[in-house]
């Protein structure tokens, strides 16, 4: 077991004395008991059941992009091409007409789908070692072609289906089954910043990199998810929205660990934020600069006794 | 004849692309190879004002990804290439074929090397693609119209094997539309229209099928598929000529062919016994037309523009009923594109009356410097 793995699971003592001397008190039952108050299954979705590995971010970014697509009321005329890796298994549960496309050939198949059914909402379903690796051409062209479709790419830094391999955005130092003493950049060359390439390109209309690794991060990709998918309505161009996902599995931590970790790591280098918008484009270093100064912000309003959420 | 007033002088690439316009064809994609650049350019032309879409793509394997999406949603759709692009294509070809899409494919092929590419499914898994092989322009009009027609009765891709003759001979040519019987409706074509209803449907190679709706699995699905086969060798098709009292009975396909028969033609009023077989689908082949032709033969030979590929066919078809030789061989110009010096009447005929008079085939001039020396470790 890592470091970071003894590190991440507290003591069961600690535990027991947060539940007592947390902000909620839970030594009695409430007066109420708990109850739903609204539909927890996504409309979009045929079951909550899935094959993910506890503590994979997969589900909740699937979640969002099928909620946000309810929330615009375009689910009638949504077509999803998915790509091949272990998202495909929600090609069986998500309630969208479906194409399924092979290893990093989506982008072209939802080129042929959107030039026939224009009015329509395309996008694709893909991993990093989907798009980045096997299919890279086919996203790029696509962006440059300004096809109306949104690209959506879940990020985890490693081919999670296989077990645990490196891709093309691993980040340095990132262990994986085939660079086991991390990722070397001598050895094995650098990540791939594929918002940043994308973003670069002029039919590339709206990019962005969300997370899912707090509900924060969660709420950020959602609101990125509504931009692309109506900046693609109003046929401004290729949208793309990638989101970091976490893979304990395929990091070899223990899942609580998933957060903490992606942040620590792949966030450190792809940095969440929005790449494009309205044809202005910020590269990952300026939305790292600009990331680490509203933190700085954060911490100073803290520490002169703000409180949070402020 | 009233159509003669409706024919235009054009190239083959553009009536084949006129053929698949006239069939209904609305999305096609490519990359530029010669001999099928042409092809691409006729589409690119021609498809925007028929209310389609062209896209050059920036390779085979994009080109053939985007056909797979506009048949998806129920269009029909083409792509193509010489033999040589659609190798790139091949993994494409077999999910495809997997997910039961109407695809039409062109090979505007550099020879005839591309047959065990055409027939036997150059891709992964068990899979069989139509094929049919025009032996000009005027017929390949028909069939590509054919091509579209029996892709949507079987949802399974059907390949056009040309050559450069075909993509870029001067004829006459009415493109008039053809009759077939009439199709069900694509009800697995998709538009959106079914998501968040809970019967949304999916178009995929897999055996997997959405949460609710029967699923055959991996194992379901290559038997599914598997037992599809068998019903779709209905579609051979052959034509034959002088068999009755023939000796000897040559077998060849697509433009070569139309110079076999020709040759045959000659040969024949010159009282020599010789029939043809002209397969006009390389699968399902013709094989029965073969036995049929054999029975009284002496002699069986294929005259093919490759290394020798059709035999296989020609020696199952003919069981052992009578000897097959491979009369054909390598013929392409210097460039690798074109018609080679094997394409031609007299040498054509030349051979045919070799083997017919059991003698050694003449050597092809100028072919004799390029013969593989055995060396001395090989013997």
């Amino acid at each position: 077991m890592s470091e970071r793995g003894e590190a991440g699971i507290p003591p069961r003592e600690e535990t027991m004395s947060k539940r007592t001397t947390g902000v909620l008190d839970t030594s009695s039952p409430p007066s109420v008991p708990a109850r739903k108050v609204e539909a927890a299954v996504p409309d979009l979705l045929l079951t909550q059941e899935h094959q993910m590995c506890p503590g994979c971010g997969e589900p909740l970014a699937v979640r969002q992009f099928l909620e946000t697509i309810d929330e615009l009321d375009v689910a009638t005329r949504a077509i999803a091409v998915v790509g091949i890796g272990c998202y495909t298994a929600f090609s069986g549960s998500m309630d969208v007409d479906l194409v399924q496309a092979l290893h990093g050939r989506a982008p072209s198949v939802a080129t042929g789908v959107k030039r026939m059914r224009p009015d329509a909402l395309v996008f694709t379903l893909q991993g990093d070692g989907d798009m980045v690796n096997e299919g890279l051409q086919e996203v790029i062209h696509t962006a440059a072609r300004g096809e109306k479709v949104t690209c959506i790419l879940l990020n985890n830094g490693v081919f999670g289906e296989t077990g645990g391999h490196m891709t093309a955005t691993s980040v340095i130092g990132q262990r994986t089954k085939n660079s086991l003493d991390g990722r070397d950049a001598e050895y094995h060359g650098y990540p791939v910043l594929i918002g940043d390439l994308i973003a670069q390109l002029q039919g590339a209309a709206y990019v962005a990199r969300g997370s899912v690794h707090n509900a924060g991060a969660v709420a950020r990709t959602r609101k990125m998810f509504k931009r692309a998918f109506e900046s693609q309505l109003r046929h401004d161009g290729f949208t793309f929205v990638e989101v970091l996902t976490m893979c304990p599995t395929g990091w070899f931590i223990p899942t609580a660990d998933g957060p903490g970790y992606m942040t620590e790591t792949l966030g450190e280098v792809h940095i969440m934020g929005e790449l494009k918008v309205d044809g202005r484009i910020r590269t990952t270093q300026e939305l790292h600069d600009e990331n680490v100064a509203k933190q700085r912000e954060h911490e100073a309003h803290f520490a002169a006794g703000g409180e949070r959420g402020g | 004849m009233t159509t003669v007033a409706h024919r235009t002088l054009m190239e083959g690439s553009e009536a084949l692309a006129r053929a698949a316009i006239v069939a209904g064809c609305r999305f096609f994609a490519g990359y530029p190879m010669t001999p099928f650049t042409e092809l691409l350019e006729h589409f690119a032309k021609l498809l925007p004002s028929a209310g389609g879409v062209c896209i050059n793509a920036e390779s085979e394997l994009e080109a053939v990804g985007m056909a797979w999406g506009a048949l998806a949603t129920g269009a029909r759709a083409a792509t193509g290439s010489t033999g040589q692009g659609l190798s790139l294509m091949q993994e494409s070809f077999s999910e495809i074929t997997l997910a039961e899409l109407p695809l039409v494919i062109f090979n505007m092929a550099r020879g005839q090397q591309d047959y065990f590419q055409a027939t036997r499914g150059g891709g992964h898994g068990d899979y069989r693609h139509i094929v049919l092989a025009p032996q000009d322009v005027r017929e390949g009009v028909e069939h590509v119209q054919l091509a579209f027609h029996l892709a949507d009765k079987w949802r399974n891709p059907v390949l056009i094997y040309g050559d450069y003759l075909l993509a870029h001979t001067q004829e006459a040519i009415a493109v008039e539309p053809l009759e077939f019987p009439e199709l069900p409706a694509k009800e697995w074509a998709l538009d959106g229209a079914l998501s968040g209803s809970g019967a949304s449907r999916s178009v995929t190679p897999l055996g997997v099928s959405k949460v609710g709706q029967p699923a055959m699995g991996q194992e379901g699905k290559a038997q599914y598929l598997a037992s599809k086969i068998p019903l779709m060798e209905r579609e051979a098709r052959v034509e034959a000529g002088h068999l009755d009292d023939a000796e000897t009975v040559i077998v060849s396909f697509g433009s070569p062919a139309k110079f076999v028969k020709y040759a045959i033609g000659l040969l024949r009023a010159a009282g020599y016994r010789i029939g043809y077989v002209r397969p006009i689908t390389l699968w399902p082949f013709p094989y029965d037309a073969l036995a049929a032709a054999a029975a009284n033969a002496r002699r069986v030979g294929s005259f093919e523009l490759c290394a020798g590929q059709m035999i296989d066919d020609v020696r199952i078809g003919v069981a052992g009923r009578a000897p097959v030789t491979f009369i054909g061989g390598v013929s392409t110009d210097h460039s690798g594109f074109g018609v080679g010096r094997l394409l031609d009447v007299e040498a054509v005929a030349e051979r045919i009356l070799a083997l017919h008079e059991d003698r050694e085939l003449p050597i092809v001039p100028g072919y004799e410097s390029f013969s593989y020396q055995l060396q001395e470790h090989q013997a």
